[in-house]
């Protein structure tokens, strides 16, 4: 039973499901990237990406993969952070801790939130309307996502809101994705200066692609 | 009353005496160990090594310390190396030269075969320690590293960078709570002992207080090995921790136990000064470093230039000038001895004058810089962390130091002292190091005494007593002994005086350093033992202990200490004065040659002097144990 | 120089602690930290008052007894320096100095600034030594070790033991102390043939001593006096995660 509730395998896990969502991070980005086609042709280009996706029974699976994967590093956080406080009993009056640290590393967990919380909007505004909602079609007879996006990234909000959520991604995978590598148990200086420099562009690559889009959409259409 | 001791040396050649010992020692039946108890006190390298062995063999160990782990015993803070005669070097070392170097190194004022001993077992502790895990340092190939240290020609010395005490400390400690997992040992951390309880005539426990709590604790076990180790903490400034004490000895001391040779302290050359009245410790720089400093004063005592700008024929390389063979590597004994010379004839540098130069200059501008730095880069660091001052631009500032004690407990050949199933290892007993100890040879004698000696020894003792059931602590004589402490405890706190046990410290250990340190003379020892009485008497009337007994009170603890060197300080002044010889730590001002070298007279002073004590601390018994040299014949020692 | 004082009074765990503010008229510069201290309780015993108890005993930086938060960091503000070796030329004139006992609920606070970690001994208890009794050595040239293999092993065998990266750390997690032994026995042939076991049995212990969990912060590294890697962590995860994996 220590085994379980033992912090090294709890780290594991938390590792494996987090690199797994950074791994689809790269596949949603490389869709998403589809946005930014002139106009027609993205319509029906993502529309038709979309309804691909909603039909293959493989990506089907792996999304309740990602489910769970999103389902068990949320829980795992929490029993962790329950854990945490167990292991600090009283705090410091006086802390000056932070020096030898980076504020993204001691604060995944509030970053982690803050995912999670625009994860929710965001799968209310899209996935939960293209799946159960009344939707257009467009030319090709797809259900149309496009607009929706196109429409929901009108809102100058909606652009900050999602832009607060994509730094607040970028630094959780900045420490992240590293992290989980020492947490599998890398050791090797060499690789680990590796992991670090693919890591650290990896985060950097996945926040600046996923910003341009809003961006994108809000500038363009303001013009 | 004074009587001649004889500590029982076995038959045979000095090489076969202890196989010999060994080969007749009477042995426990694995069945019967399971019965026995041993209360081992000190979880330095000579106590941890030692409870660990003896649980191994299957005896239920009581491990007490007075510090909150065991890992924290000063044994951890030895830098240099421990000596074995491995000759791994091929150059010409073997069992009998090691022990030749040890006895010589000692001038002759050790016991022959326990020297010996110490030699003989020294190749198995470095198989011993590779075997825990101890990283010695490596040729790249793979194999034992070895440097050479002083006092000796050939290189025997096994290291672990600069901290060798520290790594040997942890494969005993972790020897230790191996044992502590299977049940054979159970650890009493933040325990000091404040009580030896002896039945019948035999140690069977110990009165110890839980320093957390404030409780005071009887222990019965079938024998007592006190490894509390020196007590150079007496001198209060010394490159000894806080903690360290003679409480343990001294009041087995009382219970019956001598005192041999209290007065043999090894002043260390190389520590930093003292920078102001505020110190509570003088720390070590290694050794090594004598390897490429050179040590001088300013010729004139009224100098005042910085030492850069004193120019070559203004400064005095005493050592050299002096010891031109050895120069600055001579041994640590003539080298503090040397320092205190110029000190005294206030020829000394720093703000107190108080310390000699230690010069690189020569050295960072023959190999340069970064040579310098890369043999002795920590210790710069060191030396710049605790004084502020770069030793690369500006020569260090060093002066002798309280190190260590080689007197101690008198112990037989079985390290049993004076009562009866009462032993003490390590460097609380006066064994193997005779009147100076060499470089790298406490790290051994700590472990050997620990892993390879006590365990036959004890069992050896053990072997009558299977019959004796659980000792049980409702006897007579612990409640006695509880009694006498907690007394002891009310004394210190009723007295409600002036002055806190640091500051009487303080005091006697100015006196002590001054009269009874590297130099003494008879009107000296005599002034020194008036003033300690009066100074004991003060504390008597005008201690000032806060708090109560039943709670954390680490003046309280202090209180108890002092008083103990309070009393011991006299011993070692009366031990000091009786010998009129010069030898080894021990330098008599009347008794040099005509150069200004010790002294030693073989035909009246050829003996330990083992103290028992009376009841009064200005009046205790000299006995003598003479030593009997067989096999070598003792040489004047010099290093001209 | 002066000096301002806020220090973490508390009789025993059970209490409530609270910094209580002393000053100090003639602290020279090149005192100790703890001489500073020393100093301090010889006025509080004159005045009456009871003195600060804080943990010490070497004062040269290597048996790892002493350590406190100085101004919210673990052993003050200077690098792979322990409290002790810490000196007041480190503070300027006029200075307000926090002093608190290092805080984690696996090191219970015994008084003001002392606390208890023999949680510490507990997890080397558990498996941190090789498996060998006295007389058992073989020879000891007849197991080569490398330099290099030696020098890494040293590296982290050097750690004291003082605890400061459980102070450090924002999980209280004694991953670094725990993975230093485990990585110094795993890089010797002659501490490696029990890895498997002995890291199981170490991480198990320290979580039932109420450690935390590392976040791989790296802020004990930074804090450790030794300057133990982090690296040996990761290696900790390793050999845990393989003797699981390989588990029969």
């Amino acid at each position: 039973m220590i085994f379980i509730k033992n912090s090294v395998t709890r780290k594991n896990l938390m590792a494996i499901t987090g690199l797994f969502l950074s791994f689809f991070l790269i596949i949603h980005l490389l869709g998403n990237l589809q946005l930014l086609l002139p106009a027609a042709e993205a319509q029906l280009q993502y529309n038709s990406y979309s309804h691909l996706l909603g039909g293959n029974i493989v990506i089907k699976l792996v999304s309740y993969v990602l489910y769970l994967c999103i389902l068990l590093h949320s829980i795992d956080a929490i029993y962790l952070s329950f854990k945490k406080r167990r292991a600090n009993g009283t705090s410091y009056s006086y802390d000056r801790r932070g020096r030898a640290s980076s504020w993204y590393s001691r604060n995944m967990m509030a970053l982690g939130i803050i995912i999670f919380v625009f994860l929710v909007i965001h799968f209310k505004d899209f996935w939960y309307h293209y799946k159960f909602g009344e939707l257009p079609v467009d030319t090709n007879g797809n259900k149309d996502l496009y607009t929706i996006v196109v429409v929901a990234f009108e809102q100058l909000w909606y652009v900050v809101l999602y832009i607060v959520a994509i730094l607040a991604l970028g630094y959780h995978l900045l420490h992240g994705v590293f992290s989980a590598h020492r947490t599998m148990g890398i050791y090797h200086p060499m690789y680990n200066r590796i992991i670090n420099i693919v890591g650290k562009s990896f985060a950097v690559i996945i926040t600046i692609g996923y910003i341009i889009i809003p961006l994108f959409l809000y500038f363009n259409l303001q013009s | 009353m004074s009587k001649t001791l004889k500590a029982p040396i076995p038959e045979g050649p000095l090489a076969e005496k202890w196989n010999n010992y060994k080969a007749k020692a009477r042995l426990v039946s694995p069945n019967n160990r399971k019965q026995l108890e041993v209360i081992v006190v000190g979880t330095g390298l000579a106590g941890a090594s030692a409870a660990a062995s003896l649980a191994e063999m299957g005896y239920n160990v009581k491990s007490f310390c007075f510090q909150d782990s065991p890992r924290r015993a000063h044994s951890v803070a030895a830098q240099g190396g421990v000596n074995a005669a491995k000759n791994y070097k091929n150059d010409g070392d073997s069992v009998y030269r090691m022990f030749y170097d040890t006895l010589k190194g000692g001038d002759f004022r050790s016991r022959e075969a326990n020297t010996y001993r110490l030699a003989e077992c020294s190749a198995s502790l470095i198989d011993q320690a590779v075997a825990q895990g101890v990283p010695f340092g490596r040729e790249y190939g793979g194999y034992l590293r070895n440097r050479s240290f002083g006092g000796v020609q050939v290189s025997r010395t096994f290291y672990a960078r600069g901290q060798t005490g520290q790594q040997l400390l942890l494969g005993s400690y972790q020897a230790l709570l191996r044992q502590q997992h299977t049940g054979k040992v159970k650890l009493y951390a933040r325990h000091e002992m404040l009580d030896v309880v002896i039945i019948d005539g035999r140690a069977r426990g110990i009165i110890a207080r839980n320093l957390d709590t404030g409780e005071i604790e009887r222990h019965g076990a079938h024998t007592v090995v006190l490894a509390t180790g020196g007590f150079g903490k007496i001198y209060y400034l010394s490159t000894l921790a806080m903690g360290c004490n003679a409480s343990a000895i001294w009041r087995a001391h009382k219970k019956g136990a001598y005192m041999a040779n209290p007065s043999w302290t090894q002043i260390h050359p190389t520590s930093l000064p003292q920078s102001g009245e505020h110190q509570s410790k003088l720390t070590l720089m290694s050794e090594s470093l004598r390897n490429d400093g050179r040590i001088w004063v300013p010729k004139d005592k009224n100098e005042t230039r910085a030492p850069g700008e004193i120019p070559e024929d203004d400064r005095d390389y005493y050592l050299e000038r002096k010891y031109p063979s050895f120069g600055n590597l001579a041994p640590r004994d003539i080298s503090s001895r040397a320092a205190k010379e110029q000190i005294d004839l206030g020829k000394g540098v720093g703000p107190l004058k108080n310390a000699v130069y230690l010069d690189f200059s020569r050295a960072i501008n023959e190999y340069g810089k970064d040579v310098i730095a890369e043999r002795y880069g920590n210790l710069f660091t060191m030396y710049k962390k605790i004084t502020g001052i770069d030793a690369y631009k500006e020569p260090m500032k060093i002066s002798p130091a309280a190190h260590f004690s080689m007197g101690g407990l008198w112990v037989d050949y079985e390290l049993m002292t004076t009562v009866p199933g009462l032993f003490a290892i390590g460097e609380a007993n006066f064994s193997d190091h005779g009147a100076n100890r060499l470089g790298a040879n406490s790290l051994l004698q700590a472990c050997v005494d620990g892993y390879f000696i006590l365990p036959y020894t004890l069992q050896n003792y053990l072997a009558d007593q299977i019959k004796i059931p659980k000792i049980e602590v409702d006897h007579p004589a612990f409640e006695e002994s509880e009694k006498l402490v907690k007394d002891q405890m009310q004394s210190f706190l009723s007295c409600k005086g002036k002055k806190t046990a640091e500051e009487f410290h303080k005091e006697l250990g100015k006196e002590l350093y001054d009269k009874c340190g590297l130099l003494r003379t008879k009107n000296g020892l005599e002034k020194a033992i008036e003033n300690i009485r009066n100074l004991r008497e003060e504390y008597k009337t005008n201690l000032l202990v806060p708090g109560s007994a039943e709670e954390v009170n680490s003046e309280l603890e202090k209180a108890g200490r002092v008083a103990d060197y309070m009393e011991l300080a006299e011993l070692m002044c009366v031990d000091a004065l009786h010998r009129e010889e010069s030898c080894g730590a021990h330098f008599r001002a009347e008794f040099q040659t005509e150069d200004g070298e010790a002294r030693r007279d073989d035909e009246n002073f050829c003996y330990s002097a083992a103290w028992e004590w009376t009841g009064n601390a200005s009046q205790p018994i000299l006995n003598r144990e003479p030593l009997v040299f067989d096999t070598v014949k003792p040489t004047v020692r010099s290093y001209k | 120089m002066k000096i301002t004082l806020k220090i973490w009074r508390q009789r025993d765990c059970q209490s409530k602690g609270e910094f209580k503010e002393y000053h100090l008229d003639k602290v020279s510069k090149d005192m100790s930290f703890l001489e500073m201290l020393d100093t301090l309780n010889i006025k509080l015993i004159k005045q009456g008052d009871l003195p600060v108890e804080f943990d010490h005993d070497c004062r040269e930086g290597i048996c790892g007894q002493c350590g406190v938060m100085i101004n919210g960091i673990a052993h003050g503000p200077l690098k792979n320096t322990t409290t002790c070796q810490l000196h007041m030329r480190s503070f300027n004139d006029g200075d307000t100095i926090y002093v608190e006992p290092f805080k984690a609920s696996a090191f219970p606070i015994v008084r003001d600034l002392k606390v208890n970690r023999s949680a510490l001994d507990h997890i080397i208890t558990s498996g941190g030594y090789v498996s060998v009794d006295t007389g058992q050595a073989p020879e000891a040239n007849s197991i080569p070790v490398t330099f290099e293999q030696a020098e890494a092993a040293f590296d982290a065998a050097a750690c004291i033991g003082c605890g400061a990266c459980v102070a450090s750390c924002k999980n209280s997690s004694a991953a670094l102390f725990t993975s230093a032994k485990i990585s110094h026995l795993a890089q010797l042939p002659q501490g490696d043939k029990e890895t498997s076991t002995r890291v199981v049995s170490m991480v198990n212990q320290m979580e039932e001593e109420g450690f935390g969990h590392c976040t791989n912060t790296e802020a004990c590294e930074v804090e450790c006096p030794e300057g133990i890697s982090v690296l040996n962590i990761a290696r900790m995860n390793y050999e845990y995660n393989r003797s699981r994996l390989m588990k029969k």
